[in-house]
């Protein structure tokens, strides 16, 4: 049985349908990326997995239980946590504060859990009771993640990580999401940065227009040829 | 892509706010001692600052929350005090306990049970008021114009509900005539000013406690800065704006008490006339930020006082409104706005 199973999946904003019934699978501890033109509906598929966006159809099924429909209040109670793309810190908030409200669910003592994430996130530990809203591009980005993992989940959903990075950022980034895996963390990945998530993932999946298009290995896509020319820019 | 658009002012944004309040206030002072201004109405504009603080906070919470302007804000105030009165005047020395006069105060100790039952039933009235109509609204995904619309329509119909119910006749707390307390250079205060500053003070403190110790405070805050996110986080923010509605609730109800106290009457309208003075405290002071509701509120009731040195009392609102006016003119984001 597959850790999250979502199985055609229709859902939009509104009036406008978004996604025409996409299916996707990740299997415990693997990295998943998603790729896919602008507008294809990738960030639209994690919000629906997470209950920011109501499904019209389909089903999502995370550790054999229906989560479809759920409110994100309800979901992030089952064990899967999620780093929206842009404004995923609390900038008035403190670092320390910021990562309280990650563990916010949870109503055991964490102190273990945040000291475990200040050492893997090192930056962090130095500038704790200092404003999110402080930080550099980058270390916001390492806070998203740090926020997120509080919750100790068994699944991350990650929208565009890398994106607005430095080059050099966009490297720790990906290294830290590598780290994340390895401690046992399965990882759902949306990338622009299609060449160096497929190079981490286990499996990927390419979207068009709201639709599966492709999916197999992250190597196999990355040799596919048509994959290649369309969607990693030659 | 996400549309949530990252938001300049905070709840709670640096300190440094303080140090222009600071500034503002050594020039005041300066003022008074070459005697422009008479140092008592300064003094005294202090506590009246005190009271819109108290007023222009809540509407701040609810602003940085549930995204609008609260128009009710100032008839919570006048329901709060009626409802003080009802208790001070009517259920409280009906049960037996009646008193004036507690030490240099013109009321006696039922304002202690007085006014915090008038804040938790103002508490319980803003949640009920939530559940039976702003959740609707919420659900429907209506506008902040149609809120605040809505919030006037009820602002009307609670300042009804307090003319059925006491008429539009003006009343009293049971009070007796103290003495002013007499300090150095001519200035005079009234001890009632100084339960009012106390217990402006004394919630300031707890809110600001509230805000920065408590899970919930912490959520609240986190709301304000970014819903979306608070919501993947496990924040349950019906939950949060259920507290909102209760602590701004609360806090208009202790600043009609105050004000009743303050003005030594109450009048229907009492609320509604105050409402522009806490606007123009949130809109100095930054909206939607609580440290700038502070400070704006002091210097409007400060500026609103002194200028019963020349002009009618009656015209003090009209200051409060030219001050905002100039305020947006000049910097729409709040004097004392702070931006991260």
């Amino acid at each position: 049985m597959s850790l999250l199973q979502v199985s055609n999946i229709v859902a939009g904003y509104g009036e406008t349908e978004i996604l025409h019934g996409v299916s996707i699978a990740i299997e415990q501890g693997h990295i998943v990326t998603i790729i896919g033109p602008n507008g294809s509906g990738k960030s639209t598929l994690l919000k629906a997995i997470f209950g920011l966006v109501k499904p019209k159809k389909g089903q999502v099924i995370f550790q054999g239980r229906d989560i479809t429909g759920l409110t994100p209040e309800a979901v992030v109670r089952q064990g899967l946590s999620y780093v929206p793309q842009s404004s995923n810190i609390f900038p008035s908030l403190s670092i320390n504060e910021n990562l309280e409200m990650g563990a916010f669910v949870r109503t055991d003592d964490f102190r273990q859990r945040l000291e475990e994430i200040y050492l893997l996130f090192p930056d962090l530990a130095g500038r704790r009771k200092d404003r999110a809203g402080t930080l550099s591009g980058g270390q916001r980005q390492m806070l998203a993640l740090a926020r997120a993992l509080m919750l100790d989940p068994a699944l991350l959903l990650l929208d565009e990580p890398s994106a607005g990075l430095s080059p050099n950022m966009v490297g720790s980034v990906f290294e830290k999401i590598l780290g994340i895996n390895r401690a046992g963390v399965a990882i759902l990945l949306v990338e622009q940065n299609a060449r160096e998530a497929l190079q981490l993932s286990s499996r990927g999946y390419v979207l068009a227009s709201g639709q599966n298009q492709l999916e197999d290995e992250g190597q196999k896509l990355l040799d596919n040829p048509d994959v290649a020319r369309l969607y990693l820019g030659g | 892509m996400s549309t949530a658009s990252p938001r300049t002012q905070r709840l709670l944004p640096k300190w440094s706010a303080s140090y222009s309040v600071v500034a503002c206030f050594l020039l005041l002072l300066v003022l008074a001692f070459f005697s422009i201004v008479k140092l008592e109405l300064m003094v005294n504009g202090l506590f009246l600052g005190a009271i819109i603080a108290l007023g222009a906070i809540g509407l701040s919470l609810i602003y940085g929350i549930l995204n609008f302007a609260h128009l009710a804000q100032g008839d919570f105030m006048t329901l709060g005090a009626y409802i003080a009165l009802f208790l001070l005047g009517t259920l409280l020395p009906g049960m037996g306990l009646k008193d004036t006069g507690l030490g240099p105060f013109t009321f006696g100790y039922p304002i202690f049970i007085a006014l915090p039952l008038a804040i938790l039933v103002m508490a319980a009235i803003a949640i009920g008021l939530d559940i039976t109509i702003y959740r609707r609204l919420r659900r429907r995904g209506v506008g902040r114009v149609v809120l605040a619309m809505t919030s006037l329509g009820l602002a009307i119909g609670l300042r009804g509900i307090v003319q059925v119910i006491w008429g539009g006749d003006t009343y009293q707390y049971p009070r007796l005539s103290k003495a002013f307390y007499q300090l150095p250079m001519g200035v005079r205060i009234p001890p009632d000013n100084l339960f009012i500053g106390v217990t402006a003070i004394l919630l300031v403190v707890v809110l600001y406690l509230f805000l920065t110790r408590t899970k919930i405070g912490k959520a609240m805050r986190a709301t304000s800065d970014n819903v979306d996110l608070a919501r993947v986080s496990g924040i349950n923010t019906e939950n949060i704006i259920r507290w909102t509605w209760a602590l701004s609730a609360g806090l208009a109800a202790t600043a009609g008490v105050l004000l009743a106290i303050f003005q030594a009457q109450l009048i229907p309208i009492m609320g509604w006339r105050f409402l522009i003075m806490l606007f123009a405290a949130v809109i100095l002071g930054g909206i939607g930020n609580l440290y700038g509701a502070l400070a704006g509120a002091l210097v409007i009731g400060v500026a609103a006082e002194v200028s019963t040195q020349w002009l009618n009392p009656a015209y003090k609102v009209v200051i409060a409104f030219i001050i905002m006016i100039v305020a947006l003119l000049i910097r729409p984001k709040g004097i004392f706005g702070v931006r991260d």
